[in-house]
């Protein structure tokens, strides 16, 4: 049971990933480097956060032509796990593994703090140990984050059950001021129509011990080494 | 370029006629331009500290956990135990931001994250200490502190970033002698173990010289010679001058270097930043005891047709400078082709002692290296003593609403919030960050050797300007006080001190007064000063800056629980106050801001006083009594309080009875006296925490509680609502740069 890192020019959440696994949950996981053509040996992947080739052209648009894309992309329609963080998210919509696209913050800053997600469906392999309505703090940091589809999309997504997180206020709601980046529909995260592939903005690789500030990252990535070991 | 060496061309390098004297006598000859150039940018204040040299000897550099001293490397280097060591110094980029605040600011951190890269440290932290005009207002200059203000803020949130390591804390400050002029001065912390340390130094004759990183092209021409000189309005003809930061090269030149260095393959290793590839060079081999060579063509260039003396001149960014041991250069070609990055062996190791530069085999530059990175002129500087601020009597001003003065107090952007700019840096990457910005000190977590830092950043410029000494060692005092709070024992400092031109006799006694006071602090305090940046010509059309030696200190938390923050923490606390009630107003914020005076001599640092309550306090939480420490800085004890109360993720109100006294009650609410720390615990353990407290004061002030903060002084009460208290502090910067017109 091992979980691959991605690794591109310019990832920097990297290693957290790696820790988040290794230290966070005592599992085994690796980095893998983006030149790579092969995943044999392992059963789930993170696309960790950073600025893959420098954000240049748009987040994630150079990075979902490196070598190890195409594995990715056969290994998730074969059904195995996949989360993208932040960048991984960017990287995930330019591969179109995911649906939409993650615009400039509405503020037009980069923005780094705390933010609250209420888990919105159930029933997929990186919310086993989490229910639905629950409340998550995960910290967000990024300056692309907008969440956009199209209204066709947007429906699409909704009445497929494929938001996973959206960003509330404390008391769980999802209002205007809740959202950091202006997001459409205050999503912070998606899945596939399989389920299989997660997108989120918010960083659960910052969200593994108490000491700084949550442990709610933990469950997500418990959730994703429990399905993969069933799966395997 | 073929120009002769003329008068004209002699001063325009901003060298004097001794000096031209000089190099004649080191070469033996006249110099070529090329070499003309070389000189010009290392004997440059910035490379050289000519003027300043001899001041910075003042200072105490040696302690028992110093691993490698100041000045000796790129960065001091410090044991944190365990075989692991932190590298840490901090360096201004403040005539770059003036001009072109975004990349300014940028490449700002880019040079620093070098530093520490470069010694085999692996960066885990930034902070940042900023000085800009007032930013809240409609008038153009105003308007032009914002864009200012936004650009460096966002300038160091790009390469921050991108890079992936946090901006942990720091501070920032506003005031009019800084408009047009602002501070960038940037920290940065790495860590390594004790057998990782890497020398600056071209070692071995015969090993080959690799350049790697990017390319050089003709951006940032004598840089460092720009920084150098008073900002006019010319000074924006020099914006060629101003590098262009690529933080994504960065990055990738800082995974390949810390893996080459961690092959062991490598016998020195510098960067390319002030003076590029000028400096690099002679200052490997002096280090090295060595001489070095280094072929013009095949250094990796982005430009045609660039003329050694571009080449040699250039501060294109991203660049460094490797000396790998002779059979060994397979494993840079390994590294930097898995990096796709340039990189060429451009010379090797010699044993001549000189720099020698060729172009296509021809002799362009041919210099004792150690004369020309060593021996650069040594001044004294002429000083002159103004005389010294009075004490100020508090009746020379009138008694204000109190109510309205503790809201503008917090309202000052120096005071309020930096909430608008720790948000736009990247603060959790690495997971470590446990004390995010806005306490005292930051506190972070380094995974890799399992060890509790704490951080800080202090200068009280106000205090500085009407008594340098006093301000210096405040600066010192208060940066330690600070660590204290937070947990930890103080290490060691960086410092980077902002003054005006050095050849202003008023500039240049301000420097001395500063560095003395900064010394003898140390001294008191037992910490050693790991090495620091020296930045001169502060200096706008309105005149100079007001002094600015800014204090960067690290500490350590040997045991997690001991990690406190300043934060109240829950209802029912007891608030007491270490330290004494303090009478001093002289260059308070209360004056500035409430009066518009400042002036009036700073307080005096009782060093017995703030030994025996840094002590008390290390006991205190140790022995796991206190829930809060916040220590009285700007704005007195009053703001502290306030920010106790709303600068948690829970808003909490306090009661406070101040002891009999005969001061008015505006001196006890806002003097700036030192040595006072706000504490709270649980009220069952005040017996206890007294019978500790041995002859240090330690007064009862109240408790925590309520939707107000309400503070009585005799048959005075004042009282505050939380949510005025935390809009005027927590919005104000926000709303100032939400300005349409910025």
């Amino acid at each position: 049971m091992r979980i691959a890192v991605l690794q591109f020019p310019g990832s920097n959440c990297d290693q957290d990933c790696l820790r988040a696994f290794r230290e966070g949950l005592g599992a085994e996981a690796d980095y893998l480097w983006h030149k790579n053509t092969s995943l044999s040996g392992f059963d789930g992947i993170v696309i960790p956060g950073g600025f893959s080739y420098g954000d240049y052209l748009r987040c994630g648009a150079i990075a979902r032509f490196s070598p190890v894309m195409k594995p990715v992309i056969e290994a998730a329609g074969a059904g195995m796990p996949v989360i993208g963080i932040c960048n991984g998210f960017q990287i995930l919509c330019e591969a179109g593994l995911l649906p939409g696209a993650l615009l400039r913050n509405r503020t037009l800053h980069f923005v780094c703090k705390m933010s609250l997600l209420r888990l919105e469906t159930e029933g997929t392999p990186f919310t086993a140990r989490l229910r639905k309505g629950q409340i998550l703090r995960l910290p967000i940091a990024h300056g692309e984050g907008a969440y956009y589809a199209n209204e066709t999309i947007l429906a699409d997504i909704e009445a497929h059950d494929q938001v996973i997180f959206r960003y509330v206020d404390a008391f769980g709601k999802v209002t205007d001021q809740a959202n950091p980046n202006g997001s459409l529909h205050n999503i912070a995260g998606i899945c596939n129509e399989k389920r299989n592939i997660l997108g989120m903005m918010p960083h659960p690789d910052r969200a593994w011990d108490q000491r700084i500030g949550s442990v709610d990252g933990i469950s997500i990535f418990r959730s994703m080494l429990e399905t993969a070991v069933a799966l395997r | 370029m073929v120009a002769q060496v003329t008068a004209d061309l002699i001063r325009q390098h901003g060298l004097s006629e001794e000096e031209y004297a000089r190099i004649v006598a080191i070469l033996g000859r006249e110099p070529n331009v090329t070499e003309l150039g070389v000189f010009s940018v290392m004997w440059s204040e910035h490379c050289s500290y000519k003027n300043t040299r001899l001041e910075l000897q003042k200072f105490p550099t040696t302690g028992a956990s110093v691993l490698v001293k100041a000045g000796e490397e790129n960065a001091g280097v410090i044991d944190i135990g365990d075989g692991w060591a932190v590298a840490f110094k901090m360096e201004s980029h403040n005539h770059p931001s003036a001009i072109e605040p975004f990349q300014g600011a940028a490449t700002g951190v880019g040079g620093i994250i070098r530093d520490i890269f470069t010694m085999g440290a692996r960066p885990v932290f930034f902070l940042n200490s900023l000085r800009f005009g007032p930013i809240h207002g409609r008038s153009a200059n105003i308007r032009n502190n914002r864009r200012i203000f936004a650009g460096v803020v966002s300038g160091i949130a790009h390469y921050g970033n991108c890079i992936g390591v946090p901006t942990i804390g720091g501070e920032a400050g506003f005031d009019d002698s800084y408009e047009g002029n602002p501070l960038v001065n940037v920290f940065c912390l790495g860590v390594l173990r004790h057998d990782q340390i890497i020398r600056g130094a071209a070692k071995g004759v015969g090993n080959p010289v690799f350049y790697v990183g990017a390319e050089t092209g003709r951006d940032g021409l004598a840089g460092a010679a720009f920084a150098s000189r008073d900002l006019t309005e010319e000074s924006k003809k020099d914006r060629p001058a101003v590098q262009v930061g690529d933080p994504f090269k960065g990055k990738l030149l800082m995974e390949a270097c810390l893996e080459l260095l961690a092959s062991g393959c490598v016998a020195g290793i510098q960067d390319m930043g002030a003076a590029g590839l000028t400096c690099s060079t002679c200052e490997t081999a002096s280090r090295g005891g060595s001489g070095i060579e280094i072929e013009l063509a095949s250094v990796p260039q982005r430009e045609s047709g660039m003329t050694p003396y571009e080449i040699l001149l250039s501060e294109s960014q991203e660049r460094m400078l490797v000396i790998v041991r002779k059979g060994e250069e397979s494993k840079v070609k390994e590294v930097f082709e898995r990096w796709d990055l340039p990189y060429a062996q451009v010379g090797k190791v010699t044993d001549d002692g000189m720099m020698r530069v060729l172009r296509h085999g021809i002799v362009e530059v041919n210099i004792p290296a150690r004369k020309l990175a060593e021996e650069a002129p040594v001044y004294t500087r002429e000083v002159s003593e103004p005389p010294l601020d009075s004490e100020i009597m508090i009746e020379e001003v009138e008694y204000p609403d109190l109510h309205v003065s503790l809201l503008e107090l917090l309202r000052h952007p120096t005071i309020a919030s930096k909430n608008w700019v720790y948000e736009q840096y990247d603060h959790t990457v690495r997971a470590g960050t446990i004390v995010p910005p806005g306490s005292d000190a930051a506190v972070f977590f380094v995974r890799e050797a399992g060890k509790f830092l704490a951080a800080t950043c202090d200068c009280n410029s106000l205090f500085c300007r009407s008594n340098p000494r006093r301000g210096a060692q405040a600066a010192v005092a208060e940066a330690a006080r600070n660590l204290v709070c937070s947990g930890a024992v103080p290490l060691a400092l960086t410092d980077n001190l902002n003054f005006g031109n050095p050849y202003r006799p008023q500039s240049f006694w301000q420097l001395r007064e500063s560095v003395e006071g900064i010394a003898e602090a140390c001294r008191k305090f037992r910490i050693p000063v790991t090495g620091g940046n020296v930045s001169l010509y502060n200096e706008s059309p309105a005149g100079a800056i007001d002094p600015t030696p800014t204090v960067g200190m690290v500490g350590l938390i040997d045991d997690e629980h001991w990690i406190t923050s300043q934060h109240f923490k829950s209802q029912g606390d007891l608030i007491a106050l270490l330290g004494p009630p303090g009478y001093e107003i002289g260059s308070s914020h209360y004056l500035k801001v409430i009066h518009g005076l400042e002036r009036g001599a700073p307080p005096k640092l009782d060093y017995d006083l703030e030994i025996s309550v840094q002590s008390l306090l290390q006991k205190l939480i140790r022995a796991g009594w206190i829930k809060s420490a916040h220590d009285c800085s700007e704005g007195g004890l009053a703001v502290s309080v306030a920010e106790c109360c709303i600068s948690g993720a829970q808003k909490l109100g306090a009661t406070i009875q101040l002891p009999e006294s005969s001061e008015r009650f505006d001196v006890l609410l806002f003097n700036e006296s030192h040595s006072r720390v706000v504490l709270t615990l649980d009220p069952n353990d005040w017996a206890v925490v007294l019978d500790l407290a041995s002859g240090v004061p330690v007064t009862r002030l109240g408790m925590v509680g309520g939707t107000s903060l309400t503070i009585s002084a005799g048959e005075s009460t004042m009282s505050w609502g939380l949510d005025e208290l935390y809009e005027s502090w927590y919005l104000s910067v926000w709303q100032a740069m939400s300005a349409l017109d910025l």
